[in-house]
């Protein structure tokens, strides 16, 4: 157990001196890692950001209920009464059909308009709020609401969150599938770099083989070499994506002043990024494994 | 007092890829703690005969047994712990030039995991042994021929083995040089290590009057 240890603490220590002594191809291997797992995590962050953003837009569905020009207070008080009873809604408001003329009215651009009607041809409304941004609830409620007397024609506004939720949804997969490549185009990286490692120490092996060193002794090291090279790699992709964000969002908070909004792109929390460099580091393992395993194999 | 057999060779053949047959059929006890030479010609199947010893190699029928292990069945698990109880010197040496003398000897004792102290303290033993000590900063490069197959000794031996396989130590040595590293050898043997050298070098012969096994075209003759 000591032994095992101490050899842990000599490998690592090996493996540390060995990526000082060549600094440039160690920089040029970190790089090369971090870029390609930079693509990937950048646009997880982005799509994390417009799904908060998205979020912050519709937090609640609604429903529109326009109603007959028959429904006298009395029907608009049984709706009322028998939306309340539906779970799920949060808010109703009752919008006469004088009230919604006046708003109209009150635009400028169509006030001459309004003013030219001879009756008012707007319906009254109830403005169905739901607690939840459950669009598939809003669909249902929406359907039910239909065959509600005196209920003419219902309106859910859910369609378009609907729409971006697929469009994010869609965004998820492709950034997964990315994500996948990308994996693979390190692990392939770490394969190649140890095994160019595994040649330059070719001597060693076969000599730490004739002394009756173990595979996993001879293994360890290099696993110590992808292991760390794939943590550099995550490092680095997390500081490229950090400094991307930083550079987007000056940017992005001056079209968000436009809007009246102070919205601005969010990095990774710190558990995220320890996620992160766990997964890449893993990656460089798992290159590692890969490839003085196949040496190990081939040589035996 | 009878020695027991410490290698125990029998009925055994190597046939490489191509049909050439390095050993055939040979069959030979090793008695624990005596000194042995191999000999004949080049080609005659004594380096064969080490590397199945040492498990670098397979036996393609019969068995190998060194220290009661069969060796041409051994898992490659296994392999590693064999070579450990043995102490292989070659006769190009393998040693690492990109570390000192001392790095070198202190090898075999990293991979068995000692700590520091002790192995700090064999590997100097074993470099003294061998008249290096003096050496021990020193990239082995920098060693003269004898030096460096010296060396080669004293890693062989700094894990206290039973057994020395040792092939053409002396090959590429001058007399002189190759005399002192055979004092080495005896001086081991002396303490009970098994030695068993591959050689053709006659006057070594002459010099240690040890057991010597003659080996023509894969056969014990």
């Amino acid at each position: 157990m000591i032994a095992w240890l101490r050899h842990h603490l000599y490998s690592l220590d090996r493996t540390t001196i060995r990526l000082m002594a060549a600094p440039v191809s160690t920089a040029l291997n970190v790089i090369v890692i971090g870029v390609a797992l930079a693509l990937p995590l950048a646009g997880y962050v982005l799509l994390q950001n417009l799904q908060s953003l998205a979020n912050g837009f519709a937090t609640q569905a609604q429903l529109t209920l326009f109603l007959d020009r028959s429904a006298g207070p009395e029907d608009v008080k049984s709706l009322e009464d028998r939306l309340g009873k539906e779970k799920g809604v949060m808010h109703l408001r009752f919008v006469p059909r004088a009230t919604a003329l006046a708003d109209l009215a009150r635009s400028a651009d169509i006030s001459e308009v309004v003013g030219a009607l001879r009756e008012n041809p707007l319906p009254d409304a109830i403005i169905v709020t739901l607690k939840t941004n459950d669009t598939v609830g809003a669909e249902i409620l929406a359907e039910k609401a239909r065959s509600f007397a005196k209920v003419g024609y219902v309106q859910a506004d859910s369609t378009w969150t609907r729409r971006l939720d697929a469009l994010i949804g869609l965004g998820r997969s492709a950034l997964g599938v990315l994500g996948v490549l990308l994996s693979f185009a390190l692990v392939a990286v770490t394969v190649n770099t140890i095994r160019l490692q595994i040649l330059t120490q070719h001597d060693e092996i076969e000599v730490s083989r004739l002394i009756g060193a173990t595979d996993s002794y001879i293994k360890r090291p290099f696993f110590y070499l992808g292991t760390l090279l794939g943590a550099f790699g995550g490092l680095f992709a997390l500081a490229l994506v950090f400094a991307g964000l930083g550079f987007l969002n000056r940017d992005v908070s001056t079209l968000a002043a436009l809007y009246g909004s102070t919205f601005s792109l969010v990095g990774l929390g710190t558990s995220d990024c320890l996620a992160f460099l766990g997964f890449s580091a893993a990656l460089g393992w798992l290159g590692a494994h890969l490839s003085v395993s196949i040496y190990l194999l081939k040589t035996n | 007092m009878e020695a027991s057999p410490i290698v125990s060779i029998s009925h055994v053949t190597k046939r490489y890829p191509g049909g050439y047959e390095a050993l055939q059929g040979v069959s030979l006890d090793i008695d624990a703690g005596s000194m042995v030479f191999l000999t004949g010609h080049s080609g005659a199947g004594k380096s064969t005969l080490l590397k199945l010893l040492a498990g670098i190699e397979r036996a393609s029928s019969g068995t190998v047994l060194v220290g009661g292990l069969n060796v041409s069945s051994m898992r490659r698990a296994a392999m590693p712990y064999l070579r450990r109880n043995l102490g292989l010197v070659f006769q190009d040496h393998k040693l690492l030039y990109d570390r000192s003398v001392y790095d070198n000897v202190i090898l075999p004792l990293q991979v068995t995991g000692q700590s520091a102290k002790d192995a700090a303290r064999r590997a100097r033993a074993a470099l003294d042994k061998v008249g290096l000590l003096d050496r021990e900063k020193a990239n082995p490069i920098s060693l003269s021929g004898g030096e460096q197959q010296r060396l080669c000794i004293a890693r062989a031996v700094v894990n206290r083995p039973n057994i020395i396989l040792a092939d053409e130590p002396t090959a590429s040595l001058d007399p002189e040089t190759a005399r002192s590293v055979m004092e080495i050898f005896r001086s081991f043997n002396q303490v009970g290590v098994t030695v068993l050298v591959a050689t053709h070098d006659q006057a070594a012969i002459d010099q240690m009057r040890p057991r010597v096994i003659f080996l023509n075209k894969g056969r014990l003759a």
